[in-house]
């Protein structure tokens, strides 16, 4: 079974075409990363999985739950972390996971002691009662990622994840991500604009203006050529 | 959708609403301080001019500021609701919103726990106001305080519904002042929270028959027999019609396949 498969989706907003006849398919346990310039697409392709509103054609499923049919076995397995930061910055670190927890059935020591192990894994613990907003913006991505992981999802989706972070606090966030899915079998969707997070191992999936233009290996999308040309080749930025 | 998860979720929300409630002192104090305003001032310039006879459900001559007080206290809950409507369209533009309407439970039950917990979180600012109120000779019976909470309930849930359903109309959170002066000050004035019908009826039939068709109005007048002790049928047959229209339209304008988010442009 497809963690993620996504098939003939399309979209647009007005006369805007956004999506066009996208398709493919995650492997469990897998990390791809979704690479595209702004405007490609990403951030509606992310609404779109996320059920935040449906598609106008095509079909999205999650671990075989079909988006607009099964919302709720769909999205009990899905974690998200949305490029707009989402964390209540009035409330302490502690009440965003409760809050999140709750709003996933778990019960409010559940959510804490789980929330707690995953801040833990990110040298976090001892801020659970910080108010958010006292946080820097590479600390509030890291409860992002605590947060999104409380429901044990077994697929993650890191929207543009490391945008507007310092050199060190990308680094360790997408070392987690990857940890995540080697570790813990987690299979993450990593989308960015950055080429410098794509690794020659990686499953690829590079979106322009709404269509998929690569899907193989990163490997073999560079093969002899550095990734920027290539990239810039497929995206008409050469 | 388990019960369980669904109870759980509520009580979450209920405890978000309430926490981001109470660590906005601004909106705390003004919340108390507006209806007090309106009793202290307001009452007292036109104690004189608005005479009011013996009217349903009090049994005596009253005073204005006894009249007013039913009307306030539903103001708290209009004012409330359209806050709380504000801090969805913020929510929605700021991302947390995503955070709610991501969660594996329907979006009806979303929506409506939403409302709920905003109502919860209002009424005890609602009796702080009338116990405060009492200082101001507005003494209903020591009962009718138990027999308002439903009826503060059922109003409160109508007009947090109708703020909801605004909500999902809005497209920006610049748009929302402009709403406000069109929705909060028409279903104030034109309601027999400040007045009784039959004023406005003596003034023009046709402003009689618009706050008869007000459900502000009928907030209010539900409010006000219940505080002595009264119920009003038709104010409460009102007040679910309402409910369930206003929150059928938020529903609808939240629909994942309709409504704002499918019309909505690329973020």
């Amino acid at each position: 079974m497809t963690a993620l498969s996504v098939e003939r989706l399309s979209h647009r907003f007005g006369t805007r075409q956004v999506l066009e006849a996208v398709e493919f398919a995650l492997a469990p346990g897998s990390f791809t990363v979704l690479l595209g310039p702004n405007g490609a697409g990403k951030t509606t392709l992310v609404s779109l999985a996320s059920g935040l509103y449906a598609a106008q054609t095509g079909d999205i499923r999650i671990f075989g739950h079909d988006i607009r049919r099964e919302p709720l076995h769909a999205l009990a397995k899905l974690g998200v972390i949305f490029q707009a930061p989402t964390l209540d910055l009035d409330l302490t670190i502690s009440e965003n996971l409760a809050y999140h927890g709750a709003l996933h059935g778990l019960t409010r020591t559940i959510a804490l002691a789980r929330g707690r192990a995953e801040l833990d894994r990110l040298d976090m613990a001892d801020r659970l009662d910080d108010a958010v907003r006292s946080l820097s913006g590479g600390l509030r991505r890291r409860v992002e990622v605590a947060r999104a992981l409380l429901h044990e999802p077994r697929l993650l989706i890191v929207d543009e994840g490391t945008v507007g972070l310092d050199v060190a606090s990308r680094r360790t966030l997408l070392a987690h991500g990857r940890a995540l899915c080697r570790e813990r079998g987690v299979s993450v969707l990593w989308v960015t604009h950055l080429l410098d997070e794509v690794e020659p191992d990686d499953a690829l999936m590079v979106l322009h203006a709404g269509g998929l233009r690569w899907l193989g290996p990163a490997s073999d999308l560079s093969g002899t050529e550095p990734l920027q040309t290539a990239f810039l080749r497929l995206t008409g930025g050469a | 959708m388990r019960t369980r998860h669904a109870l759980r979720a509520l009580a979450g929300i209920t405890r978000r609403e309430t926490l981001r409630l109470v660590r906005q002192p601004g909106r705390l104090a003004s919340a108390i301080v507006r209806p007090l305003v309106w009793l202290g001032l307001f009452a007292a310039g036109f104690r004189a001019v608005l005479g009011l006879s013996t009217i349903p459900p009090y049994e005596t001559y009253i005073l204005y500021e006894v009249y007013i007080v039913p009307g306030l206290a539903a103001m708290m809950l209009l004012f409330h609701g359209m806050q709380s409507s504000l801090a969805m369209v913020y929510d929605r533009e700021m991302g947390s919103m995503r955070v709610l309407l991501t969660a594996p439970l329907p979006r009806w039950w979303l929506l409506t726990a939403r409302l709920i917990a905003n109502t919860v979180a209002a009424l005890p600012l609602v009796y702080l106001f009338l116990v405060i109120a009492r200082f101001w000779g507005v003494r209903p019976p020591a009962l009718g305080y138990v027999a308002v909470l439903p009826a503060l309930a059922l109003a409160g849930l109508m007009l947090g519904a109708v703020g909801l359903a605004l909500s999902s109309l809005i497209r920006q959170l610049e748009n929302f002042a402009g709403v406000m002066n069109f929705v909060i000050f028409p279903m104030f004035f034109a309601s027999t929270a400040l007045y009784p019908l039959w004023r406005l009826d003596e003034v023009n039939p046709a402003l009689g028959l618009l706050a008869q068709a007000n459900p502000f109005t009928h907030a209010a007048e539900l409010i006000r027999f219940a505080l002595y002790l009264r119920f009003e049928p038709v104010a409460c047959a009102a007040c679910i019609l309402g409910l369930a229209g206003f929150l059928g339209l938020a529903v609808q304008g939240y629909d994942p396949g309709r409504g704002f988010w499918a019309r909505r442009g690329a973020e």
